[in-house]
């Protein structure tokens, strides 16, 4: 498990307490939706329910951090060290692995065209009809579709991201 | 013909007059401001009425009378920008902005103050009477920067909001440096001898101007808010309030000697909450138009007069003198913000890229302040040479930097492109990944001074709100609130324009391009099947992603001189996402 600092995690449930306002140890969807950023954000519900685990309407402290541990920034000396321990949460394999899983709804392993179709719609304005909507889904899905399935794979998913710089821009700061 | 009788307010409104139609004049001719902004433009208006009066009257045309500078035409700038400012990100990046507004500001006061003084060593200048405490006094004077102008050019060029509330930011709380600088400079220069304890009172003095200046600022603002808990039943005065309190907070501090600047934004910001809680929404919008009117009307009649008061015979014109100040105004800038960021890199989590710095260290524009402060000099041999040396200076910046700074914006931007455009797969999934990393911010309470917001919030819902808050009732949780605001505003505004179904404001797009066009559609169909990658399509969707996909929250200034606060981009996009959530529930 990456090392998180002890300043970090004394924040982060300074934080955790402030959002949970029935104060019962455990943060449920209402107190993240009280953070009104949040509700003004396209991608706000998936996001919170990236929190919650399977089937779960609460998320303790432990599972919050786990979440948010996906976030840290890669220090270059975990690069090379334990090449045989389990991957790091904050890896650029798991940090690509944490947004395919927003997009991919039903945990196939797959983005099929409908779900990257229902995030197209919560990304855009409302000025798009859906057939343009679709053209765009189509056009996306056969530029990094590979094997022929019409979806996209988590593979093809890393791909299509190989130019970009995930480590940095899934990367948060946590105060020294 | 009683002229007398009405000269002087016959004057005043015949200046507002001329800037106002000087400004519609601009906008009739729609190419001119993207060219050159209107600041130059109110400065060449000026310049030309300088003339004709010099023409005229055969003697130097009325200088802009450094009081009425001060306590008539700043104030309702300051105030404006104080009461639209953004607190998020403004609070974010507090000390970002307290940085580099005191201490880069500290820095180029004796950089340029010094090196000046190294000049005037040289014998073939024949500058040797100037000595290092006038040198030192007009740096002080000259190395601040200007809200005034640094607005109004940044109103052309569209940067990102961190970088317009850090230049805005700190070109506002400088004052309080440069008061302290300016006047203990011009004391030391009366003085016959100084000793090390004045030094250390002169930086004593520093704190209490500043600190004195926000806690005036704060009692102003908690007194209007408090006043307007009982105006119930007189809405039809309750603007009003807004205004007296404001200036009287700027007044009060200017008669103690505080920054006057400081405090007025302490005002604004402390009572704007509650004030806009107890006001009727009627109230409201006469606020922030007056507010807006007032400040743009100040705005205008500073150029213009800076125009008119260039021309003249208060100059005299030692060009070595004044190309060296030039330079290292330029240079000591630019140095400045070179370190101090890379003091701020690396303590910060937002870093100031290099385009940002230079953005900065070139947006640092001198305006009216330092022509005002100036011309408030004690009257010395030399006087003429620093007005000269300002003028040029300001000018300089206004014009050449001013209208230089946007095609060098956008120079970097085409330099920093890619050499590939992105393909429509991963400028999608950028996106989402942005999306996703700013609501992760927003849960991970990431933006430093968490600690402080959130004790201010525990001191405002236990005590604050009670005691200047005419209704409070059960408080309802954020969301709840913004929501129910942004939708009544938006009924509101759908009412009025007589439409209650949901119309799309933009153009519309349906029609534009390869993607819609009905003899087209089969073509689509067959084209989905093709494997070939048509670069026309490609620019289509392209330009609709890049028009459509909702921005992030840091990206356009959420506060604008010329707009209303509601209507922003943001504000726009704020609207949109919610009701849709609302639709899909």
């Amino acid at each position: 498990r990456p090392s998180v600092s002890h300043s970090q995690i004394t924040r982060l449930y300074s934080r955790f307490t402030s959002l949970d306002k029935g104060e019962n140890g455990t943060l449920s969807r209402e107190d993240f939706q009280r953070i009104p950023e949040l509700a003004i954000n396209p991608l706000g519900d998936r996001i919170i329910n990236a929190f919650f685990p399977e089937g779960e309407d609460q998320v303790n402290f432990r599972g919050f951090m786990r979440t948010l541990a996906h976030f840290r920034p890669i220090e270059d000396n975990e690069k090379s060290k334990d090449q045989n321990g389990p991957e790091p949460l904050n890896s650029r394999s798991n940090k690509l692995h944490f947004a395919f899983r927003l997009y991919d709804l039903d945990k196939d392993d797959k983005i099929s065209r409908d779900e990257l179709l229902q995030v197209l719609r919560m990304m855009v304005g409302v000025n798009i009809s859906d057939e343009q909507l679709g053209s765009i889904a189509d056009r996306t899905i056969q530029e990094a579709d590979q094997d022929g399935d019409s979806a996209i794979s988590f593979a093809e998913f890393v791909k299509v991201l190989e130019k970009v710089d995930v480590e940095q821009k899934m990367s948060i700061r946590f105060l020294h | 013909l009683d002229y007398q009788h009405v000269q002087v307010p016959f004057e005043i409104t015949l200046w507002i007059m001329l800037a106002s139609l000087a400004k519609i004049g601009f906008h009739l001719y729609s190419k001119l401001p993207s060219v050159v902004p209107e600041s130059c433009l109110l400065i060449f208006v000026g310049l030309i009425m300088g003339g004709i009066i010099y023409g005229l009257n055969d003697k130097s045309p009325p200088v802009m009378d450094s009081d009425i500078f001060f306590l008539y035409l700043l104030p309702p700038i300051v105030l404006d920008a104080g009461y639209f400012m953004p607190s998020r990100p403004f609070f974010e990046n507090i000390g970002t902005i307290l940085l580099y507004a005191v201490v880069g500001t500290i820095w180029n006061v004796f950089g340029i103050g010094f090196s000046l003084y190294g000049i005037c060593q040289v014998r073939a200048f024949h500058l040797q009477d100037v000595s290092l405490l006038h040198n030192l006094l007009f740096g002080s004077l000259i190395a601040a920067v200007d809200p005034v102008a640094v607005l109004a050019v940044f109103e052309e060029i569209h940067v990102n909001e961190k970088l317009h509330i850090l230049v805005f930011g700190e070109s506002l709380l400088n004052d309080a440096v440069t008061v302290v600088l300016y006047k203990l400079f011009r004391s030391f220069c009366e003085m016959p001898a100084i000793k090390t304890v004045d030094v250390f009172a002169g930086v004593g003095k520093f704190f209490v101007v500043g600190i004195g200046g926000v806690l005036v600022g704060l009692t102003f603002g908690m007194t209007a808010a408090f006043t307007t808990r009982f105006t119930k039943d007189i809405r039809v005065i309750e603007p009003l309030f807004v205004f007296l309190y404001s200036y009287l907070s700027y007044l009060t501090a200017e008669m103690f000697h505080l920054s006057g600047i400081v405090a007025i934004i302490a005002c604004a910001m402390g009572m704007k909450r509650y004030v806009e809680a107890n006001i009727s929404l009627k109230s409201h919008t006469t606020v922030k138009y007056f507010m807006k009117m007032w400040s743009s009307v100040s705005d205008t009649l500073i150029f213009i007069f800076l125009g008119v008061s260039t021309i003249g015979e208060n100059h005299e014109w030692n060009w070595p003198y004044i190309c060296f100040t030039l330079i290292f105004c330029l240079i000591w800038r630019a140095l400045g913000v070179l370190v101090l960021t890379f003091f701020v890199n690396r303590f910060h989590v937002n870093t100031v890229t290099s385009k940002d710095q230079f953005i900065i260290a070139y947006g640092g524009l001198r305006g009216a302040i330092c022509f005002s402060l100036v011309f408030l000099l004690p009257d010395f041999h030399r006087k003429k040479l620093f007005i000269a040396a300002t003028t040029v200076v300001i000018l300089f910046t206004v014009f050449v930097q001013g209208m230089t700074i946007r095609p060098l914006v956008d120079l970097l931007h085409v330099k920093r492109k890619r050499e590939s455009a992105p393909t429509v797969g991963e400028q999608i999934h950028i996106r989402f990944l942005d999306h996703l990393l700013a609501g992760i911010e927003d849960i991970s309470g990431h933006w430093g001074q968490y600690y402080w917001k959130d004790k201010l919030e525990y001191l405002n819902s236990k005590y604050l709100q009670k005691i200047l808050l005419r209704e409070y009732d059960q408080p309802k949780s954020s969301i709840v609130l913004l929501y129910e605001k942004l939708e009544r505003k938006h009924a509101i505004e759908l009412a009025e324009a007589g439409q209650l179904g949901h119309a799309p404001s933009h153009p519309s797009l349906l029609c534009s391009g390869f993607l819609c066009s009905n003899s087209d559609r089969t073509v689509i169909t067959d084209k989905k099947s093709e494997d070939t990658l048509n670069p026309d399509v490609l620019e289509n969707i392209q330009e609709i992603l890049a028009r459509n996909l909702y921005r992030i929250r840091r990206t356009g200034p959420a506060y604008s001189r010329h707009r209303l606060p509601g209507e922003t981009e943001p504000t726009e996009q704020a609207k949109e996402i919610l009701i849709l959530q609302r639709r899909s529930l």
